[in-house]
């Protein structure tokens, strides 16, 4: 597992209040959600690519990270044309792909690629614990943001954990393959992983309520409101407004 | 199986998404907050353990774990699916934040169904060919309706998903049969090493 944070110290979005940002991004992606119409997807999918050139991360990594959504995008490419109903454009062996079927399939691709990009330019511009902090802010339970703060901070020691065992079994020279041996042994790291996460976690409360742990997290950051987060959220609004119109009014063009 | 950003249609994704409120509801109420340290160990093993890939012939499969999550956990597998889900959308861009909701209920469904129907032969106290059956259907039957779960959410959109929704519950049964394997023996083993893993001390 390679979890690597992207955060990019000099951008513009990054001095944005993390709360800001994570509204905005919510309601962004609401927004387009709802959204049906092909050129207000068009144009929240260009807003996105521009928002995420300003967080000054590399096209590879872009792309990289746009594989996963894509992946799901791409099965369902081999379906939607074909089996929504419609007028017939052409025929590939016996089965019709329709008209309907191909902006069905275009409209849900530039959806959630333009969404995608949104998430990406802003987990790019905040680490994963400020972002924990801007939602305890935002009045989210806490009980399930610090279960959020205590996750992520031993995914990556139980992953080193899990990296010390595949070795241990690497070094005994075990082979993966299609067959019971296999599944058993990685039944037993599965295990062997929640039992070490087991032992470690009674430790560590024990530790926490030594130390008088009463169920608060200190931060010495402070989020403060900034001219940058009011202009934000302005040209937010009004992009909100604007494809909010489009979709009411239904621009469409005759050619798609 | 995640569902993407995207694809489902407001209507199922705001009914997902209130129906986890109130599973994680139910799941937060039984946590204290001393707990949550722990919970959020366990939850990160979870979270790990799922990245595994098995081989199964030339292809392979992540695990998926919600049988012995909803067997450890009971109504807390909401919170942890939520959090690992909101994880991995956020560090892999694993499906995303509309499809949170849905895709919890999803995951988190079955495990808390197993936990009810198979819960109670996975214990210390029962023996060992029903501790075997019960883990295994346990395993089983979360993927089982994990994938019909998923499958029933893209059917929904619409008629023109059903061979795709078809073909992804067909695509979930070798993996089910893996995952009862896989949980089988887990449990069998958990119950040989660390029994309280499993008498709901936890759950």
């Amino acid at each position: 597992m390679t979890v690597e944070e992207l955060t990019n110290i000099n951008s513009l979005i990054n001095r944005i209040d993390p709360r800001v940002k994570i509204i905005e991004v919510f309601f962004f992606s609401i927004v387009v959600a709802v959204s049906n119409s092909l050129p207000v997807l068009l144009s929240a999918l260009i807003i996105s690519l521009g928002i995420i050139l300003t967080a000054g991360i590399p096209a590879r990594e872009i792309f990289r990270r746009l594989v996963p959504v894509n992946i799901m995008i791409i099965f369902l490419w081999f379906f939607l044309p074909f089996t929504t109903e419609g007028k017939p454009l052409f025929n590939i062996g016996t089965l019709a792909v329709t008209h309907e079927g191909l902006i069905y399939a275009l409209r849900i691709s530039i959806k959630s690629n333009a969404m995608m990009l949104m998430l990406i330019s802003l987990i790019a511009s905040t680490p994963i614990f400020t972002l924990g902090h801007a939602m305890l802010e935002l009045k989210m339970p806490r009980k399930l943001v610090h279960l959020f703060f205590f996750t992520y901070r031993y995914i990556h020691v139980m992953d080193k954990e899990y990296i010390r065992l595949i070795n241990a079994i690497k070094m005994r020279g075990f082979r993966p393959g299609t067959n019971l041996h296999t599944y058993r042994t990685f039944a037993y790291i599965v295990g062997m992983l929640l039992i070490k996460s087991f032992d470690r976690m009674q430790r560590v409360r024990n530790a926490m309520l030594c130390r008088g742990f009463k169920g608060n997290f200190y931060t010495i950051r402070n989020f403060s409101f900034k001219k940058i987060d009011v202009i934000s959220i302005a040209l937010m609004i009004a992009i909100l407004i604007v494809l909010g119109i489009m979709e009411w009014t239904k621009i469409t063009y005759s050619s798609i | 199986m995640h569902i993407s950003e995207g694809v489902l249609s407001p209507a199922i994704l705001t009914g997902g998404a209130a129906l986890t409120a109130i599973g994680v509801g139910i799941g937060l109420k039984s946590i204290d907050y001393e707990e949550i340290p722990y919970m959020g160990i366990l939850t990160a093993g979870f979270f790990v353990a799922s990245l595994i890939h098995l081989p199964i012939g030339p292809a392979s499969v992540h695990l998926i774990l919600n049988g012995i999550l909803g067997l450890i956990l009971g109504w807390k597998a909401f919170p942890a699916i939520l959090v690992g889900l909101t994880l991995q959308a956020l560090l892999f861009q694993f499906g995303g934040i509309t499809t949170l909701g849905i895709n919890t209920l999803n995951m988190a469904l079955p495990a808390v169904t197993c936990y009810y129907l198979f819960g109670w032969g996975v214990k210390k106290s029962s023996g060992r060919l029903i501790f075997i059956i019960t883990a295994f259907a346990a395993g089983c039957c979360a993927v089982l309706f994990a994938g019909i779960l998923v499958g029933f959410s893209l059917y929904l959109n619409g008629d023109a998903f059903l061979p795709a929704a078809k073909l992804l519950v067909a695509a979930h049964l070798p993996v089910m049969l893996i995952e009862g394997i896989l949980t089988a023996t887990c449990a069998l083993f958990l119950r040989k090493v660390k029994p309280e893993l499993l008498e709901s001390y936890y759950g």
